[in-house]
């Protein structure tokens, strides 16, 4: 998909986010508004998938590992076919397909239950490993948080891909510098994220603007050999609604009916 | 009577059935020599990952490998297994119901020297109350090898209890299968339930109190959950008296099993034997369970006292 359809789909799946979060009256609307770009260049341009057959044992395999942007997973597999937008109104409500974080039993195109920080890209790294056992082609992609990178299980993780060459294994690292507490630094600095990837065995490419669809997609786009690869995506958090851009009081707050109808008239074409 | 730790049994039976069952591989936490999982890297170096003292991300990594339609195996001392990568265990494996076969070794006091902080006597409870795990504690090196077998072919999260101590291996072949309890010993003045290596201690007391007359019947209850509620009632009926022995708090465990069952339901004498609400400590095997109250002739006493 080229550039200019890529960030229409873009502009879709942010209005799919303002929509269930409005609907829902909570959820995570900045960290799923920051990653857009990264999961919907993964779903469109990357991943070998079929939305008819979602459980194809020759897909490739993606984990959002920072779960709780669960809004822009979801809006992202209805762009692509896997589920239907009528299921937007039920996010999180009961009985639910879309529960808050991802549920692998109940949505199609979703293959690990996150939502606990830390854990999904272990999961990304037994899915990568397994492939490469199996001699299978199978790419995995993991979408992990920047304040989930506090978690000390990312860098087990990240130490394991390295170890055991998972050149197959794409770690995308949504860094929009904000977490609920806070800032990053404000909170527990991560120091150099850059380095420390770089000193556990990850091939890293560094985006200054990890919400520019095509640094998006030539970072995606660049062959590794023998190395895991980590995409550190500079992102801004609410990215696209001008009220949200940069605010931390957006990690866990929805809009109201006002401020719905204002970011989908910003969000608009 | 010969003896095998129903650790050193699990390693033999992983091995052999790699040979039958190419899907499966074992995960360990730099503790294969330990666990005895190294039996099955040797054999098939190309199926094991090692994945270092990092038991989280083990646990997590097994999630992904099923994903992939593998059947992983995945191995280290319960404390850690159990304890330490609970709630990896919990949301990665449990929730999504993923097929990740848990097994882990060194449980409860028997794993001696190491002490209190090695000797997981928690993990039954743990592991029970996650919705949907199947927990079973086999009662010997048959049994072990039996249940690894089950567990392959069982579709599902599944927690395994191994120890690290050698235990009597039983003479009789019995039959295994999940979910079905194993009648060891009729009896009639008393019904013991127990699991793991606490089946051969309470064999061994009900032998001692036949000698006084006493017939007291012991029923292997190898699989905690789901448990065998229809053998527990039934003989919980017939005996009027119920005592529940295992290497294992007393709170959560086959005792509070048990208790489930027949609560409102049964009515008859009920108590528990196992560790009572406090942790282990070092010293050999034996001695340590002797301190605990764990051995037949304790086991015996504890009995006659609640006939």
């Amino acid at each position: 998909m080229q550039t200019a359809e890529l960030k229409q789909v873009c502009k879709a799946v942010r209005r799919n986010i303002i929509n269930m979060t409005a609907n829902a009256g909570s959820g995570h609307p900045g960290g799923s508004l920051s990653a857009v770009e990264l999961v919907t260049c993964i779903f469109f341009n990357h991943m070998r998938v079929d939305p008819q057959n979602p459980k194809d044992p020759h897909r490739d395999r993606f984990v959002l590992s920072k779960g709780h942007a669960a809004p822009c997973y979801y809006g992202v597999l209805a762009e692509r076919g896997f589920i239907s937008r009528d299921e937007f109104q039920n996010f999180r409500q009961l009985h639910s397909i879309l529960q808050g974080h991802p549920d692998a039993k109940k949505v199609p195109g979703v293959d690990a239950s996150t939502g606990s920080l830390g854990q999904g890209l272990s999961i990304a790294v037994g899915m990568a490993l397994g492939a490469k056992h199996l001699g299978q082609d199978t790419r995995v992609y993991a979408v992990c948080g920047d304040g989930e990178c506090q978690e000390g299980q990312i860098w087990e993780a990240m130490m394991a891909a390295s170890h055991y060459h998972l050149d197959n294994l794409t770690v995308c690292i949504d860094n929009n510098g904000l977490q609920i507490d806070g800032s990053n630094d404000e909170v527990m600095s991560l120091g150099d994220l850059a380095a420390k990837l770089r000193a556990f065995g990850m091939e890293v490419f560094e985006l200054a603007d990890g919400n520019d669809v095509e640094a998006v997609e030539a970072a995606l786009s660049a062959p590794v050999s023998g190395k895991p690869k980590a995409i550190l995506a500079h992102t801004v958090k609410g990215k696209g609604v001008s009220f949200m851009e940069g605010q931390v009081g957006w990690h866990g707050k929805a809009p109201g009916e006002e401020q719905r109808q204002q970011a989908l008239q910003e969000l608009e074409g | 009577m010969s003896e095998k730790a129903t650790r050193v049994a699990y390693g033999e039976a992983l091995v052999e059935l790699g040979a039958v069952n190419d899907k499966v591989v074992v995960l360990d936490a730099d503790l294969a020599g330990a666990t005895n999982t190294n039996k099955f890297a040797k054999a098939y170096p190309q199926r094991f990952f090692n994945m270092g003292i990092a038991e989280a991300n083990m646990v997590n990594v097994a999630a992904g490998l099923s994903t992939m339609g593998l059947v992983p195996f995945c191995s280290t001392f319960a404390m850690f297994g159990a304890g330490r990568a609970y709630e990896q265990v919990r949301n990665s494996i449990a929730y999504p119901r993923f097929n990740v076969k848990l097994c882990m070794t060194h449980a409860g006091l028997s794993v001696g020297e190491d002490g209190g902080s090695h000797q997981a006597i928690e993990d039954i409870a743990l592991m029970r109350v996650i919705p949907g795990m199947t927990v079973i504690v086999p009662a010997d090196a048959n049994e072990a090898r039996k249940a690894v077998f089950a567990a392959a072919e069982f579709e599902g999260p599944m927690y395994l209890r191994f120890a690290r101590m050698n235990t009597p291996v039983f003479e009789e072949d019995y039959p295994f299968e999940i979910g079905k309890a194993n009648v060891m010993r009729q009896g009639t003045d008393a019904v013991v339930f127990a699991c793991g290596m606490m089946v051969g201690e309470s064999l061994a007391a009900a032998e001692q109190l036949a000698a006084e007359g006493k017939q007291v019947a012991v029923i292997n209850v190898h699989t905690i959950k789901p448990i065998d509620a229809a053998c527990v009632r039934e003989w919980a009926e017939k005996c009027g008296n119920v005592i529940t022995v295992e290497e294992h708090s007393v709170i959560g465990g086959l005792g509070d099993a048990v208790a489930d069952v027949l609560m409102g339901q049964v009515n008859c004498k009920f108590k528990k034997i196992g560790v009572q609400d406090q942790f282990g400590q070092s010293g050999k095997a034996k001695d340590v369970l002797r301190e605990y109250g764990l051995t037949a002739p304790q086991i015996a006493e504890a009995i006659k006292a609640a006939l």
